[in-house]
């Protein structure tokens, strides 16, 4: 059967939902193969097995921790050529895509990024995008080489079936070079999940009015066990770190559920949020176009509003 | 140091963008065009680096690289307005319809003949969002990829950067000659003066086609590219919402959809 590899996003080894979401996804082509690089491979063989993953590489060599992006590409671009790969699958996150991009480039095929879905088709997996903010639908398919898709996360959902995920050691037949880690810092997020991984998420906008009125969000975040996200006007002002934002420069989410809370919905703003399954809005002014987004929508002060929320959210609990 | 920064014009953000439907690439005619924004980081980033090597008494030269059609001189205008000191644009109809993958290429082939100590992209680009060009170009270039920068220190031919990544940053170093982009908010871009505007006009722009740079015209374009679009096709809106006005239970009323959702 065709080998699909899939490349896992993992810290240590938790291995990312997003992750669980490509090996779902290579079942509609054929076998999936996870390459996994760095340390945490046998901790997480199980949870690839859940999810129907044939076989597991594994490159534990420090070069995949000590160097970017190229270890990676390089790695995928011999297990392409040595598995006879037809399709290799990566999130489509910042880091993956730059993966995807230098791995097109060594083995000279098509790469499709910000995936939201993937179908087989004659001619190879169809993939459809949504772009412009989502305003307009393409499918798209790679007709040279051997298709390289980046995902969106949440863009289908894990689904159990089993798999041997046998474990099997690959390590890199060139050296690594360019640049070169010194330090890794990780931001203080507590347990919130990731904002374009996770199923839920609460984002403010300038209606909460400063820094302590965008505490709010963090609040009814935390009480969904959702993200919290922030529009353009929020990070510009210094409100919340930039990181969060959501929109046409910032990050492109598509949870199950949104909540815009005091977010006018100007289109810079929807153009990252726009495919999400199910939108909640809060805002006063009851002309701002985030109402035409919502599945449902409360015309009013969040500062009135999110408050009762919170009460119900524990009184349900 | 000879610092390149790769300029892209893109259809205006608050416009509505479409594609066309003959081939299914971007329409470009039925929009204006603008700096795609990201890059505008790039262009400060690289005025930054250029005076500072000048204030330390080396020399330095920003030179903008864009690929487009005629449209985008006015982005190389603005950059150059910025206080870029030259410019180089690939104009050509063969170029229409090009994918990253034959952008890459094209891009990398004039680099290599112009020279560079320091490649500097954005982020990515407003419209296609693919987020893949400076990872790209070192590929090609066979050069350091220092990519996703929010700070970047020069101090010889050494370069040092901070990378965003999901969940912080890491601290990158590398040596020069590299690739490196740059993600919003690493600066302020400045707006053009109107010294800067008035010298902009003189300054040199270089047109060149992909005979004059040495390009195979079948690897590139529509017919060279790796990937295709199958059909497009406009949104449907979303079905209109329950909108209430809050009467004092706005709060009940949102529990109570995320409860029928089973969100709660």
């Amino acid at each position: 059967m065709a080998e699909i590899l899939v490349l896992a996003e993992h810290v240590d080894d938790d291995v990312k939902k997003v992750t669980l979401e490509l090996i779902t996804l290579a079942r509609r082509f054929g076998e999936p193969s996870v390459v996994w690089t760095g340390p945490g491979a046998e901790q997480a063989q199980a949870r690839c097995a859940e999810y129907g993953a044939a076989r597991v590489y594994v490159a534990s060599d420090a070069v995949f921790d000590d160097y970017v992006v190229a270890p990676a590409a390089a790695l995928l671009a011999q297990l392409v050529a040595e598995k006879s790969a037809v399709l290799v699958l990566l999130a489509g996150t910042a880091q993956g895509k730059e993966v995807a991009g230098r791995l097109a480039v060594k083995i000279d095929s098509g790469v499709l990024t910000d995936a939201v879905d993937l179908q087989p088709g004659d001619d190879g997996p169809v993939a459809e995008q949504s772009i412009f903010g989502g305003a307009t639908i393409v499918h798209s398919r790679v007709r040279r080489g051997t298709p390289i898709v980046a995902m969106r996360p949440n863009a289908v959902a894990p689904e159990p079936s089993p798999g041997a995920a046998e474990l099997s050691q690959v390590s890199l037949a060139s050296e690594a070079t360019g640049a070169r880690v010194t330090n890794r810092v990780v931001a203080e997020r507590g347990e919130r999940p990731d904002l374009t991984e996770a199923s839920i998420v609460v984002s403010g906008g300038r209606g909460t009015g400063g820094a302590e009125g965008f505490q709010i969000i963090e609040t009814l975040a935390d009480s969904l066990n959702a993200a919290v996200g922030a529009s353009r006007a929020v990070t510009d002002a210094g409100w919340y770190p930039h990181q969060f934002q959501v929109g046409q420069t910032g990050k492109t989410v598509s949870p199950q559920l949104y909540m815009a809370v005091g977010i006018s919905g100007a289109i810079q703003h929807r153009a990252g949020m726009q495919t999400s399954k199910t939108i909640i809005a809060v805002n006063k002014d009851p002309e701002a176009p985030i109402f035409e987004l919502a599945d449902f929508g409360v015309v009013g002060d969040l500062f009135k509003v999110v408050p009762q929320l919170l009460e119900e959210i524990g009184k349900r609990k | 140091m000879n610092i390149v920064v790769c300029v892209k014009q893109v259809p205006d953000t608050w416009a509505e963008r479409k594609l066309k439907d003959a081939d299914g690439t971007l329409d470009r005619a039925s929009v204006d065009g603008l700096i795609n924004e990201l890059d505008e980081y790039a262009i400060e980033e690289g005025l930054q680096i250029a005076e500072a090597q000048r204030a330390a008494g080396a020399d330095a030269e920003v030179t903008i690289l864009t690929m487009g059609p005629e449209k985008a001189a006015e982005s190389i205008r603005k950059a150059l307005s910025m206080g870029a000191d030259k410019a180089v644009h690939l104009l050509d109809d063969g170029l229409a319809g090009s994918d990253a993958l034959s952008t890459s290429y094209v891009l990398a082939q004039v680099l290599a003949q112009t020279g560079f100590d320091l490649i500097i992209c954005g982020s990515e680009s407003t419209d296609a969002r693919m987020g893949v060009m400076a990872a790209m170009l070192a590929e090609r270039l066979d050069v350091p990829q220092v990519s996703l920068a929010s700070k970047v220190e020069i101090d010889g031919s050494a370069i040092r950067i901070r990378r965003v990544s999901e969940d912080g940053y890491f601290e990158v170093e590398s040596t020069l000659p590299a690739v490196i982009s740059v993600v919003e908010k690493i600066n302020e871009p400045r707006y053009p003066s109107f010294k800067g505007i008035m010298a902009a006009k003189k300054k040199p722009v270089q047109t060149m086609t992909l005979a004059d740079a040495g390009i195979d015209p079948a690897a590139v374009g529509l017919a060279g590219a790796a990937t295709e679009v199958v059909d497009h096709t406009q949104r449907p809106p979303r079905e209109a919402g329950t909108i209430v006005k809050d009467e004092g239970d706005g709060g009940v009323k949102v529990a109570e959809f995320l409860a029928a959702r089973k969100f709660i």
